[in-house]
């Protein structure tokens, strides 16, 4: 007999974990069942987990650390076992307004493209139109990864340009409405807009910060607790998932699945892009192959560091106007849950790191890292104005940010 | 007391408009139309405010109740702790709300129990028509197994029937299951023109 899970999910192709660890069989073999569930909108996704119709689901990674501190409903803590992914976002904008920031054909540079928008931004200011920007939500790690660069380019959000929601199906829309100026969007909606020919990728959330944490596992704290064993096995399962997700043997079999009906139901061809790591940066230009674009399984991607948890919240203090607070901080800290993970795969052929929680953009190069078990080698994982993240001085970091 | 009902779907707004009518001291506002929903919620001013939960612009919707906290009339999901059956229920229905800052839950609950009522009464009446859809096709399948065994067999209509519903309950079958089984095996010998 095996358990059953229900997960929730919003059709983006980082849901693809447990997708894929449904479709290949990979759950039940760890004698899980998966049942999944679709929404339309994060606020149904997080309903429905708060109020039991799912027992885990597929989240921004801020939205899970908001829900535990109180941010927008009642408090109720949520324990992250799994990181789903990281980065797979892009910016997203008007092909005119792109052109004036990048060389055409080329992805942007953060600095030289923030400097450029910067004067841009000037301008439309003064001309009572102040530029615009759509993310998916005011708890996305799309959001802070916007935020970040607009701000470490002397940009200040909501002062110096506007930055709104928008529905990720919509997004698309929203540019060719003018309603925005730029869109921080997840895929397929970057290349939606693409292929659609309403705007043209400047950067990807890569090339801000190098290893961003993305999309989560996120569940109910009791939850967690009673369908430990259930979800150990199904930590395995995505682990494995996400093997076969990296393997360009499998892209072709796995975009079909991803782009069916009841999961993304969208076009495969838009989706295999995201896969392979080769967008196209405007209609009909040659595909770019950007490595690292989405990153769902090799080095620690699926580990759930504090220090992640912790930047996090330092960027919801900031964006936010709270008050820095060490309870708050040591409650969103301990969101994220490496224990589980770690009991999960010991004993397994996947490496764990030593540590639970790092200096982020601290690593420049490829480096060792002591491991609990297996050999783990971590390369770079810099934020693109080179500033460094010490879980251990939270205000300190905070007091250094624009 | 002033209700926005969002919803996508014209024909569903409707069936939750016809219900909230009967309530008295009320006005009602529908909202189908994506474009603007921000807008037009603030020149709407509602004291409560229905949204389906398959709604893609609910995150537009929150956000707005985030940022206009600072306004005159903050609205907060209707998240009452006191009151968690009656918030699962709606999300059970689908429906989700949103309410003014200090409207009494006494007035909040009858109309939200409502419109749960008119969300569920709207979702059965769609199985409903799935079901009667489905039933069509039956016969329709029926009737072309029928036609093959009459003019293959030169069978009578009443025969033809009899043969397909014995066939049903040899095999502990649905009689439409045999049919679209003969339907099958008659276009892959090369039956079917």
């Amino acid at each position: 007999m095996s358990t059953e899970l229900a997960i929730g999910f919003l059709p983006l192709v980082d849901a693809c974990l447990p997708i894929l660890a449904r479709e290949h069989g990979f759950a039940e073999d760890e004698g899980v069942s998966l049942r999944l569930v679709k929404d339309m909108s994060w606020a149904t996704v997080l309903d429905r987990l708060l109020y039991g119709h799912s027992d885990a689901a597929h989240m921004v990674a801020p939205l899970a650390i908001a829900t535990t501190l109180g941010r927008g409903r009642p408090a109720q803590p949520l324990s992250v076992p799994f990181v789903l992914g990281l980065n797979g976002n892009a910016i997203t904008m008007r092909s005119e307004l792109a052109a004036q920031l990048r060389p055409a054909g080329q992805i942007g540079d953060p600095a030289t493209a923030g400097a450029a928008l910067a004067e841009i931004s000037k301008v439309r200011m003064a001309e009572g139109r102040p530029l615009r920007f759509g993310v998916v939500h005011r708890y996305s790690s799309h959001n802070y990864m916007l935020r970040y660069w607009l701000a470490a380019c002397g940009i200040r959000p909501d002062r110096d340009v506007e930055i709104t929601t928008v529905a990720p199906p919509f997004c698309a829309d929203a540019l060719e409405a003018g309603e925005v100026d730029g869109i921080c969007v997840g895929e397929p909606w970057n290349s939606v807009a693409v292929e659609r020919g309403v705007g043209e990728i400047v950067l990807m959330t890569a090339q801000i910060w190098r290893r961003g944490v993305e999309k989560v596992l996120a569940m109910r704290e009791p939850v967690l607790e009673v369908k430990r064993d259930a979800v150990e096995r199904l930590i395995r399962a995505m682990r494995r998932a996400g093997r076969h997700f990296v393997d360009p043997d499998n892209w072709e079999q796995n975009a079909a699945i991803l782009a069916r009906p009841e999961y993304l139901d969208g076009d495969a061809v838009l989706i295999r892009r995201a896969l392979s790591d080769r967008l196209l940066l405007a209609k009909d230009a040659k595909e770019l192959h950007y490595p690292d674009f989405m990153f769902q399984y090799r080095e620690a991607a699926n580990f759930p560091w504090v220090s992640q948890a912790k930047w996090l919240y330092t960027q919801m203090v900031r964006w936010d106007g709270m008050e820095f607070n060490p309870d708050d901080a040591n409650r969103a800290a301990r969101v994220f849950r490496p224990d589980v993970y770690r009991s999960a795969l010991l004993g397994t052929l996947d490496p764990l790191p030593g540590a639970s929680s790092k200096v982020e953009g601290s690593i420049a190069g490829p480096l060792a890292v002591g491991t609990q078990q297996g050999r783990m080698t971590l390369t770079s994982d810099r934020f693109f104005d080179d500033q460094v993240f010490d879980p251990e001085d939270l205000s300190g970091y905070l007091s250094r940010l624009p | 007391m002033r209700i926005a009902i969002i919803d996508e779907s014209a024909a569903r707004a409707s069936v939750i408009q016809e219900g909230l009518a009967a309530i008295d001291d009320c006005e009602l506002f529908v909202v189908t139309e994506r474009r603007g929903l921000v807008a037009r919620i603030e020149e709407i001013g509602p004291d409560i405010v229905l949204m389906d939960l398959g709604n893609p612009s609910r995150d537009v919707l929150e956000e707005y109740f985030v940022v206009s906290r600072a306004l005159a009339r903050p609205i907060a999901m209707f998240v009452d702790e006191s009151d968690d059956e009656s918030i699962a229920a709606s999300i059970e229905a689908g429906v989700s709300a949103y309410v003014v800052d200090g409207l009494a839950a006494g007035r909040i609950r009858p109309l939200l129990d409502l419109a749960v009522r008119r969300f569920n009464a709207f979702a059965r009446l769609q199985s409903d028509l799935a079901e009667a859809k489905g039933k069509l096709a039956e016969r329709d399948v029926i009737d072309k197994a029928k036609r093959i065994l009459m003019d293959t067999r030169s069978m009578t209509e009443p025969a033809a029937y009899a043969e397909l519903r014995g066939a049903a309950m040899n095999s502990g079958r649905r009689i439409a299951d045999i049919a679209e089984a003969v339907i099958t095996a008659h276009s892959l010998l090369g039956g079917a023109k």
